[in-house]
């Protein structure tokens, strides 16, 4: 299938080539980087096209063109400088130099991107708050691959700990428990509130600590356990929580997390008057859906950034070895003297931190910690972001977790509207459905499409890494204990 | 005579009702090539795993360097310093021949988490060395210049050397080989046996072999242990094992016995 339509569209390649008169021996007599521009061009020409047919046309289309092609074209990996690849970070500083400015380009007060042109099908560009709420998603799904990725312990309630760390930032920046009065670098807060405030930048760092000791308290019995056991003890413990959350109302009479109401409203983050004076940084950041979005925007990107750099860090330090060494062959690593329990408990905790830094950073910018946001779908779908994009690969992970993200919250709002547009009721010249189709319902099941779509034709993931396809397309090397005993015919050489 | 380097007391492992290895007393002396051989089913894998820690054994004690080790989980017998090889190659087949080495090293190696994350100088420090060592290492076991080779791309014999090469990475007082021969044609079989015995020269390894090899059994070992059903039937030189006769029962039965 896949092959297929390959060659259908090499074949549709090749005819258009010798319709411009270029044969195919002075095609490939071109220079590599001719014939990638030339390819490039007539892709980007193809998506301009439908833009103008099919979008809503903007000038700036033409310089979204212009920079993927610039990004595309050449090969910037093979730039070196006094013998070090330094052109392979090119691409990933493009990328996040187009991050950082883009609520300057595609945001006005209104939340939407006036200058910019609207695709076919998708819409809009994403809003700042999905925009956001990308971040947070990117952070959660490079937490997951901590676990699923490098260390191959499928996780199916990381959930869990995204609720942990929301509720840390309830406790600590609410006024929940009024029965005491603690302040600590609190900043927007209203003079005169009780509970305890402690500063969001705090918060965080500290919601992160919390979480990754439950990840150690929840992964200290079940990470004995190997593949589907874990999976589905991980899976009662991502359902335990939450439930622990909508009925803490009345632990013993006492109101820990205030029950199905949740925890409303947590502080935001800010710097304080000071700062707000002397470098003009928001004193704070105010409440949802507001002009704020943007330095929300900014702060989970340097989170996610923190996140990335550790991600990075880690895979290529001892400890990553160890992990990918324990998915590769779990006795085989045991026998080189990898400590099993230690080495995986590490990377639970270490995903579990970053699921808490998440969670708290969601309940501040949401202004709440509910038990109804915390449902398994939740990790399904991060475990969808990391397998989509790629396991085990961050740039993958992160591109899954955006998409994902974006589909979620906005993309298949979009599909609905303009197919409706188009084809609805009210909109066309022929109509496909008597009334209105409502995509975002069938959200899970164009997830499981979509999931089940890249497993037959890329089991990798999109942007996969080099590891993780071989492994995909011959198998790993882990079979459980007992195949040691059955000894192998022998060499003929036996006496 | 020295204190043996490993010794077992009266080990024993049952799987149910099936006796795999029946009260084994076994000592390797320090500095000895010593061979383990046995018919198929003989129970010899099975003592290796229990020396290695990867089997708890049901009776009886593993004592390595005059510390008791039984029950103790495998990495601990790694860092005491029991390397091994695996007689079905267990090589991270998606990691290079560098990384495989490097893994080996793990508990040679310090670095924590938050100096990782960090990149301290210490770490950068021991990094490099590690990488350097183990280039060293996969040179030293004839993998010269395969060191960003994926392990499944490397031909067999490679394999095994890069097998060896990471249970060397561990820094082992005693190396453990399980049938490291198994499927190598006679000349890398003939170079394999001088490897194992420049091991011992070069390194001051103990090895413990397990073999159906008899070319090299013979070749390189200074004593040898036969298991059968899990017993041990026989110990001593590899000459007074060639004419010992419950030996040449258990590999040709007993008509071979009778006709001799």
């Amino acid at each position: 299938m896949r092959r297929r339509i390959r060659a259908a569209i090499s074949g549709l390649w090749w005819r258009a080539l010798s319709a411009l008169g270029l044969s195919r021996e002075r095609w490939l007599a071109l220079p590599h980087t001719a014939r990638r521009a030339v390819k490039a061009t007539v892709w980007v020409g193809i998506g301009l096209l439908l833009v103008l047919g099919l979008g809503v046309w903007k000038p700036s289309a033409l310089a979204i063109a212009a920079v993927i092609l610039v990004l595309v074209v050449p090969r910037y990996d093979r730039i070196t400088f006094r013998g070090r690849r330094v052109g392979k970070h090119f691409i990933p500083l493009a990328v996040l130099a187009i991050a950082v400015t883009y609520p300057f380009y595609a945001y006005n007060s209104n939340g939407v991107s006036p200058s910019l042109p609207q695709l076919p099908v998708f819409g809009t560009f994403p809003l700042m708050s999905t925009m956001v709420n990308m971040g947070i998603f990117v952070i959660m799904a490079l937490g997951l691959n901590f676990v699923v990725g490098y260390a191959g312990l499928l996780d199916l309630g990381y959930v869990a700990f995204y609720a942990i760390g929301s509720y840390t930032a309830g406790w600590l920046a609410s006024s929940q428990f009024s029965q005491v009065n603690v302040r600590f670098g609190g900043i927007g807060v209203i003079q005169g509130l009780t509970g305890i405030h402690i500063s969001m930048w705090l918060v965080l760092p500290i919601a992160g600590i919390i979480t990754a000791i439950g990840g150690i308290l929840i992964g200290l019995p079940t990470l004995r356990l190997r593949g589907d056991y874990l999976a589905i003890v991980t899976l009662g413990f991502g359902e335990i929580l939450p439930l622990v959350a909508r009925n803490g109302d009345s632990l013993g009479g006492f109101n820990l997390t205030n029950g199905t109401g949740g925890i409303t409203p947590i502080d935001p983050p800010g710097f304080g008057n000071w700062l707000h004076h002397h470098l003009s940084l928001p004193a704070n950041y105010g409440a949802l859906g507001t002009t704020f979005d943007r330095d929300y925007f900014w702060t989970v990107l340097v989170l996610v950034l923190l996140t990335i750099f550790t991600s990075a860090r880690l895979r290529d330090s001892r400890l990553g070895r160890a992990w990918i060494a324990i998915r590769e062959d779990e006795i085989a690593a045991a026998a080189m003297g990898i400590p099993l329990m230690r080495t995986k408990t590490w990377a639970y905790a270490t995903g579990a931190f970053f699921g808490g830094v998440a969670g708290a950073f969601y309940a501040s910018y949401n202004g709440s910690s509910n038990p109804d946001e915390f449902f398994f779908q939740i990790s399904v779908l991060i475990l969808v972001m990391v397998i989509l994009g790629g396991m085990g690969n961050i740039a993958g992970v992160i591109f899954g977790a955006c998409f994902i993200t974006y589909l979620n919250l906005e993309g298949l709002n979009n599909i609905g509207a303009w197919l409706n547009n188009h084809f609805g009721p009210g909109g066309s010249n022929f109509e496909l459905w008597h009334k209105a189709l409502d995509v975002p319902q069938y959200e899970y099941g164009i997830f499981g499409v979509i999931l089940v779509v890249v497993m037959l034709f890329r089991p990798e993931g999109l942007i996969p890494n080099r590891r993780r396809a071989a492994e995909f397309h011959e198998g790993v090397h882990d079979e459980p204990l007992y195949d040691v005993v059955h000894d192998q015919p022998v060499t003929e050489g036996a006496a | 005579m020295d204190e043996p380097l490993l010794q077992t007391v009266v080990l024993r492992k049952e799987f149910g009702g099936l006796v795999a290895v029946d009260s084994v007393d076994f000592t390797v002396p320090q500095g000895a090539i010593v061979s383990l051989i046995g018919p198929n089913g003989a129970g010899k894998t099975t003592f290796f795993n229990m020396l290695t820690g990867v089997y708890k054994p049901t009776a009886g004690r593993v004592v390595f360097a005059g510390e008791d080790l039984t029950n103790l989980p495998p990495h601990v017998f790694t860092q005491r310093g029991i390397g091994r090889t695996f007689q079905n190659i267990r090589l991270f087949q998606n990691m290079t021949a560098l990384e495989n080495v490097l893994v080996g090293m793990h508990c040679r190696l310090k670095g924590k988490l938050f100096e990782s994350v960090l990149h301290t100088p210490r770490v950068k420090r021991e990094e490099r060395a590690a990488r350097q060592h183990a280039r060293e290492l996969l040179e030293y076991s004839g993998l010269r210049r395969k060191d960003r080779e994926f392990g499944r791309n490397l031909s067999y014999g490679d394999q095994r050397r890069l097998e060896v090469a990471r249970a060397l990475a561990t820094e082992p007082k005693l190396l453990l080989l399980d049938e490291p021969t198994a499927g190598m044609n006679p000349q890398e079989t003939a170079e394999f046996t001088s490897f194992v015995a420049r091991l011992r020269e070069d390194r001051g390894l103990t090895v413990l072999l397990i073999e159906h090899d008899m070319r090299v059994v013979m070749g390189v070992s200074d004593r040898v242990t036969v298991l059968d059903y899990g017993e041990k039937i026989a110990e001593g030189t590899p000459g007074e094992i060639q004419k010992n006769e419950r030996v040449i029962e258990a590999y040709l039965g007993t008509a071979a016995v009778s006709l001799s």
